[in-house]
């Protein structure tokens, strides 16, 4: 077991290095610092001049990966590469285009987007599980076939939609909600409850459908019929056997996207106006700001790393094929 | 005569499918008594299980019971609401299945699922069900019960899930078992361990067991009475003693003809030309009358009824009812005179020396290589050409392997496979690709082992194109046409696709691709275990005519000792990835010197004449951790010390025959 | 002067693949068969039939030319820089009349009060007259007899449309019986029922209002269309190739060929979608904003950025179906079929394109159509988030985002939102009911996850 995780551990290194290389080329080969200095610029003042400086002041103006000037070791350290790269290794992502350490800013703003993505997160899957249940129970009723009739139509809507017409009605028509913004302490309750509820009704269509095909594939299975030959009530079937199966799918499943929660949800943040990570990213995305774009990219590739990890050592919890082997 | 505990009567269930709607059970009477055994015996698609799933109203979701009723102790279970019909299930009529690794939930430990049987129907709870399911474990012979409760079902072996099936279906005391092909996915000595199981559970609680099966051999050796199905009907009913001495449905008798056999060596077997008519119909005469070389003109338009014969025999056909009954079976019928091939003294085809397939297990942070899966250990052995040997052994003693080995479809880990004076193990890509013309295979699965988006034209035509056989696209086509006949298709055939034939007939297709590039040693890998006994017969009788027009050679590999008396020159038995004896097949069959070369053959259920049973106990090790010394010895009735310390060298009995076991070291010198 | 832009001739080009395969399955009954279990499905009946018209209006806006200027003179013409397609050929109404502002639905004045010169001289803050909308009409009284006339009109219209259909209907009934064409027949009805008025109306009013700049919403969502079909479906041909090739390769090779190729797919897939892709789009709009000489109109450089979206989307989405098909290849590789070829000597790359591809063949469809709802929806997110496609291309995603921060207003400007989220609504649930109806015709246990799912 020990050993597995250390492996997997040292299995994220190098989709780490890639991740990097892979924003290194996107973001200083396909395009100079040059370009970048000249779209944040503006069309209007650019002179060799400006670009020298705003290069010279964050740091852009070394080459590439092989400083031939520079003495010694610093021929590699003293590169863009090493000094825009490497160094996301240890979490050190620089400076935002307005002068902000981007390292504390997440720090300060993962909060808001867990306090947002937590709870959708769970009551969502609550919602979905017991909504697939039930249709999984009445499977092949009205109730089964209108429940995804409705199922595909909410998936067809788009999150847009949902967030739009959810703010319209509760906020503006009804004020039951502020329209947008935070606070900290109890007071976000407020704040949260329409993006929360939006959230989850947002994600039922999808996730019910997979659930409720996961359930039914396990009540196809032999054991299934096994256990209804011992004479057991559907409902025990359902509880005690189809159900036990059926979570090993849903929970590594899920089990990946928990870390991912982290970063929170771009639209919804960006729409009702919770200083978290997705809406900083949105910003950073609309602004043109490389260097925070560059950080959460690293940053997520990171969570989505752990949440890899965490499947596995999930399987090995709840299935006990697995836990034992 | 007591009455029945269970009494069918005219039950008729329907299959709703893209074909249309399937009469599976059509009309079906049978009663079962306490203490007796019932076998239902019949054919894949015959409608035997879905007898046993209609009584207990589990059927598919597509599936439904159109009529009838099926009376426990006079109580229509047909006519009892869900709830009433739950409390019956499980409490007075439970049930088994074929494969215990799919019918036990994989999530939970098996006690829990022994003990919800006890919690659902009695009384007993806490500890007291728990020692009650402690008990059952012990009686149905589950070693450490203790232990074994907490595991779960991956942790045991087949046969110990079953046994833990059987003791879960036992928990309520129920009167009576249905056992749908208890022992069809297991090894033919834990088969033998499973059956005296039944047979003694049945005898001490006097069950009434209802035994779905398709083997004639469990049928004779378990059932009191037979009934036999065919096409969703039972057209025979009768003793086990009248139905062994003279089955009277001409279905039922082909189905003895059709069974190989050493006694039938000399001759082709019997076969049942065609198939079984589709459900979605109705009938007006015989189900049978198309396949059947006795029917006359009123069997195909006149629908028999179940007539009972002199002597309370029971059979469904109108050649009977107005011829009387038939004849008791007793030599089989000799249909043609077979030749023997020489035993040629030529130079063996294919020499095996020390042939080592080993797959590493990596474990660890750098998965480095902790240990290797032993598949095969250093076999060695010969086969001339137009003979066949037999590879036997139960599953995972690596006779499969050992097979794809010897092609180079797997790598080796040591030996030589000379073939024609050629060593293969060291053999260049290109080399051996021009080799392979000479040797070919045949799989097990009809439904795998042809690629369901090709023609079977351009099926045989692949290997022809691979390895430059036939000059031309016209002259493929002349030799596929050739081919089809060969193996008795017509050819419009090479127009179609796989799906379109049914299992033996895609078998003949494999064979066919198999023969495209003029191979003269075929490597048969259990090409017959997926099929029927009727269709097995036609595929058996189709390699021997092939080896003896084309003078090929067979290395077929089987787990089925039935086969191997049909149609085996020599016979190697493996056991564990190595061979324990091997010899001609009259040596070998006829008198097994390796204790386990006996005890396998004396686990084959015989339909005459039983053996002294040597019952094997405990199940194949892991060949990842082999016993040391003999593989064998911890399983074995006359294990010695000696046989902890080390593999046995061969010691050869006659110029044919070697056997590894120390029983025969000082016997040996003097016995030849 | 015809213009031929990239993606009018990649959509073109699938549609050409898409009867080509047509014809190819008919002619084979195990590919025919399983699409003859998707049409014996009345959802996906009528929701082919709703593919189809938002096909109709996509192709017909993918036919593109730049009109002649009016010049007189003989030697070389002039065209304009202007690029038209066939669509707007055919609706000149709706593209040329655009107002100042925003107006309601059949609205005659507009949203926004003016200045406005009263008839007895003197100036007055109302809400002005539009220039086009409910013109022709000398009194507004007569609005509503106007409005019921020309919906009349374009219902007398549908109904022949609709008896039309009614016949064919009953032909194809006779020589498919299986079919459930009432499905469709009903699908065609209620479109035509909606359509013909809509048209008809059109011809003297904004049928669904005006957007901030006057023009007309229903002409931007048809023109939405187009940019939709061709995200869907161009971005799949880009993503197609990848993720077949790499991933029966994966599964098929394993050892070290596998671990590459996984290797590259979970580095891809580590990077949060939309960042990928935004990150991507940034840098190639720099890249383009380096080189304006590449293009020589307006729309060529649209058309480019919108190729660029899609070729982005495809190599940033190719990783679900590699790993599927590596999952499948794996399996196959397994199949007694393909030990029995390599027994034959049959070469990797033939067995790879005859006996692995064909047999996966059924997964890739499954994921194309279950793409392409994903991929629509992901384009609305997209846009909305500045990474889409270009601003003067219009579509859904654009509109939502132009018209978003208005329903703050008093009256709210709802018309463009409801315009926008109408026509996703209907092409999505559409190509989901159809996905549905593949899935389960092809292998219902299947479980594709849907491209750009990342994005939503």
């Amino acid at each position: 077991m020990f050993a597995y995780i250390v492996r997997r551990l040292a299995y994220a290194v190098p989709i780490l290095v890639g991740v990097n290389l892979v924003t290194f080329v996107l973001f200083f080969v396909v395009n100079s610092p040059d370009d970048m200095a000249r779209m944040q610029l503006g069309a209007k003042r650019v002179t060799p001049e400006a670009i020298a400086k705003w290069k010279a002041e964050r740091g852009y103006d070394k080459p590439l990966v092989w400083n031939a000037e520079a003495p010694g070791l610093e021929k590699l350290t003293r590169t863009i590469f090493f000094e825009k790269s490497v160094r996301l290794f240890v979490f050190d992502f620089g400076f935002s285009e307005d002068r902000r350490d981007i390292g504390r800013e997440i720090a300060a703003r993962m909060w808001p987007s867990l306090a947002l993505a937590v709870p959708v997160f769970l009551v969502g899957l609550a919602v979905c599980v017991s909504f697939a249940l039930l249709l999984a129970f009445f499977r092949a009723t009205y109730l089964d076939f209108w429940g995804v009739v409705l199922c595909v139509a909410m998936m067809s809507i788009s999150t847009l939609f949902y967030i739009i017409g959810g703010q319209y009605v509760f906020s503006k028509l009804w004020r039951l909600v502020p329209i947008s913004g935070y606070a900290e302490g109890p007071d976000a309750l407020k704040f949260l409850v329409l993006p929360v509820a939006i959230g989850v009704v947002a994600g039922i269509g999808a996730s019910t459908r997979w659930y409720r095909t996961i359930f039914l594939e396990e009540m196809g299975r032999e054991y299934v019929r096994t256990a209804r030959a011992k004479g057991l009530a559907e409902s025990a079937v359902l509880f005690g056997h189809v159900l036990r199966n059926a979570l090993i799918p849903i929970l590594t499943g899920v089990v990946a996207v928990i870390p991912l929660l982290f970063l929170g949800s771009l639209l919804m943040e960006s729409f009702f106006g919770i200083p978290g990570l997705g809406s900083y990213t949105i910003d950073a995305i609309q602004a043109q700001d490389f260097a925070v774009v560059r950080a959460m990219v690293f940053v997520g590739s990171v969570l989505y790393i752990v949440g890899l990890i965490l499947t596995d050592l999930s399987y090995t919890l709840v299935d006990p094929r697995i836990r034992f082997d | 005569m007591n009455a029945p505990t269970l009494a069918i009567e005219r039950l008729a269930t329907r299959l709703d499918t893209v074909q249309g709607e399937v009469r599976a059970v059509d009309g079906v009477d049978l009663e079962l008594r306490r203490g007796e055994c019932v076998a239902l015996v019949g054919e894949s698609g015959c409608g035997k299980s879905m007898t046993a799933l209609s009584v207990l109203r589990l059927l598919p979701e597509t599936g439904r019971i159109a009529e009838g009723r099926v009376l426990l102790e006079g109580t229509d279970l047909l006519a009892l609401p869900e709830a009433a019909m739950r409390a019956v299930r499980g409490r007075r009529i439970a049930m088994i299945f074929q494969e215990p690794s799919a019918a036990l939930n994989p999530v939970l430990a098996v006690g829990r699922q022994i003990l919800e049987v006890i919690r659902r129907h009695t009384p007993l709870r806490g500890r007291a069900a728990r020692a009650r399911a402690l008990e059952l474990l012990a009686q149905v012979g589950v070693p450490d019960p203790a232990r074994r409760m907490d595991e779960f079902p991956f942790q045991l072996s087949g046969g110990l899930k079953q046994r833990v099936m059987i003791a879960a279906a036992l928990a309520a005391e129920p009167e009576v078992l249905l056992a749908d092909e208890p022992t069809t996915a297991l090894d033919v000595t834990i088969q033998a361990q499973i059956l005296e199981l039944l047979a003694r559970l049945q005898a001490e609680r006097g069950l009434a067991v209802m035994l779905v099966t398709h083997d004639l051999g469990i049928v004779a050796q378990m059932a009191q009475r037979v009934a036999v199905m065919y096409a969703g009907q039972i057209v025979e009913a009768a003793s086990r003693e009248q139905f062994l001495r003279a089955p009277q449905h001409p279905y039922s008798r082909k189905l003895f003809d059709a069974l190989p056999g050493a006694e039938k060596r000399a001759a082709a077997l019997a076969v049942i030309p065609g198939q079984v008519p589709p459900l979605t119909g109705e009938f007006r005469g015989c189900r049978f009358a198309e396949r059947c070389d006795e029917a006359i003109e009123r069997c195909r338009w006149v629908a028999p009824r179940m007539v009972a014969l002199a002597d309370g025999h029971l059979v469904r056909c109108l050649v009977r009812e107005e011829k009387g009954p038939a004849a008791a079976v007793g030599e089989p019928t000799l249909l043609e005179a077979r030749g023997e091939p020489q035993a040629a003294a030529s130079a063996p085809l294919l020499e095996v020396r020390d042939l080592k397939v080993h797959f590493p297990i990596r474990r660890g942070v750098l998965r480095r290589t902790v240990g290797w899966v032993r598949a095969v250990d250093g076999i060695s052995l010969d086969i001339r050409a137009g003979r066949t040997l037999a590879l036997v052994g139960e599953s995972g003693c690596g006779k499969t392997t050992a097979g794809k080995a010897i092609l180079r479809l797997l790598p080796l880990s040591g030996g030589t496979v000379r073939f024609d004076g050629a060593d293969l193990a060291t053999l260049g890509r290109e080399r051996l690709r021009r080799l392979r013309r000479a040797m070919q295979i045949v799989f097990q699965d009809p439904y795998g082992s042809l690629n369901p988006r090709l023609r079977v034209g351009d099926i045989l035509a692949e290997g022809m194109r691979a390895l430059g056989v036939g000059a031309s696209d016209a002259e493929r086509e002349r030799r596929i046409a050739a081919l089809l006949e060969q193996v008795g298709l017509p050819a419009e055939a090479a127009a179609r696709y796989p799906h379109e034939f049914s299992g033996g007939q895609r078998q003949r297709i494999a064979i066919a691709r198999a023969l495209a590039v003029e191979p003269r040693l075929v490597v048969c890998d259990e090409p017959t275990s997926a099929l029927d006994v009727s269709v097995q017969a036609q595929i058996l009788n189709l390699l021997r005519e092939l080896q003896a027009r084309l003078g090929l050679a067979y290395l077929f590999i089987t787990h089925n000792i039935a086969v191997v008396e049909y149609l085996a020159h020599e016979v190697a038995v493996m056991y564990l990835g190595r061979i324990v004896e091997q010899g001609s097949a009259e040596e070998v069959l006829g008198a097994p010197k390796h204790p386990y070369t006996e005890a396998l053959l004396a686990a084959v259920p015989r339909i005459a004449g039983r053996r002294e049973r040597v019952r094997l106990a405990g199940e194949l090790p892991s060949p990842v951790d082999p016993p040391v010394g003999c593989h064998f010895h911890p399983r074995c009735p006359q294990a010695r010390a000696e046989c902890r310390e080390r593999w046995p060298a061969p010691v050869r009995l006659s110029p044919t025959r070697t056997v590894n076991c120390v029983l025969y070291r000082s016997s040996a010198a003097s016995n030849i | 002067m015809p213009v031929v832009l990239v993606t009018d001739l990649l959509l073109w080009l699938l549609v050409a693949v898409g009867i080509g395969y047509a014809r190819y399955c008919a002619r084979r009954p195990h590919l025919a068969a399983p699409w003859a279990r998707v049409f014996r499905r009345p959802a996906a009946v009528a929701a082919s039939v709703v593919l189809a018209a938002y096909l109709v209006v996509a192709l017909a806006d993918s036919l593109h030319y730049r009109p002649a200027l009016a010049q007189g003179g003989a030697g070389a013409r002039a065209y304009s820089v202007e690029v038209l397609s066939l669509l707007d050929a055919l609706l000149p109404a709706l593209r040329t009349r655009s107002e100042k502002t925003y107006s309601a639905p059949l609205a005659t004045r507009s949203y926004a009060k003016e200045q406005v010169e009263l008839p007895g001289g003197g100036i007055a803050r109302d809400y002005p007259r539009l220039r086009w909308g409910g013109a022709h009409l000398a009194d507004e009284s007569e609005w509503a007899a106007d409005v019921a006339r020309r919906v009349a009109q374009g219902l007398g219209v549908a109904a022949a449309l609709i008896g039309l259909a009614a016949l064919a209907t009953r032909r194809l009934r006779r020589r498919r019986p299986e079919v459930p064409w009432q499905a469709g027949f009903w699908t065609f009805a209620a479109l035509a029922a909606l359509a013909c008025p809509a048209f008809a109306l059109a011809q003297g009013y904004h049928v669904l209002g005006t957007d901030k700049v006057g023009n007309d919403v229903f002409y931007l969502a048809l023109k939405s269309v187009r940019t939709s079909l061709v995200i869907g479906t161009v971005t799949t041909l880009v993503l197609l190739p990848v993720g077949v090739a790499l991933g029966i390769m994966a599964g098929y090779f394993r050892g070290w060929v596998d671990d590459a190729i996984q290797y590259v797919y979970t580095t891809l897939n580590s990077i949060p979608g939309v960042l990928l892709i935004a990150a991507s789009v940034l840098m190639m709009q720099v890249v383009m904003d380096r080189h304006p000489e590449w293009f020589a109109t307006a729309a060529e450089r649209a058309d480019a950025k919108l190729l660029v979206l899609c070729v982005i989307l495809g190599f940033t989405s190719w990783t679900g179906l590699a790993r599927l098909l590596r999952g499948e290849a794996l399996k196959l590789s397994q199949l007694e079929y393909i030990q029995a070829a390599h027994a034959l000597g049959v070469t990797h790359a033939r067995i790879l394109s005859r006996h692995i591809l064909p047999n996966v063949a059924h997964i890739v469809i499954i994921a194309l159509v279950m793409d392409f709802s994903g991929l629509v929806l992901a384009e609305a997110v997209l846009s909305y988030v500045g990474v889409g496609v270009d601003p003067s291309t219009s579509s859904f995603g654009t509109m939502i985002n132009a018209a978003r921060l208005e329903m703050s207003r008093e009256p709210p400007v709802w018309w463009t939102l409801a315009t926008a989220f109408a026509f996703m609504l209907v092409l999505v649930l559409a190509a989901n009911l159809f996905a549905d109806a593949v899935r389960d015709g092809f292998d219902p246990r299947v479980r594709v996850a849907a491209a750009g799912a990342g994005v939503r």
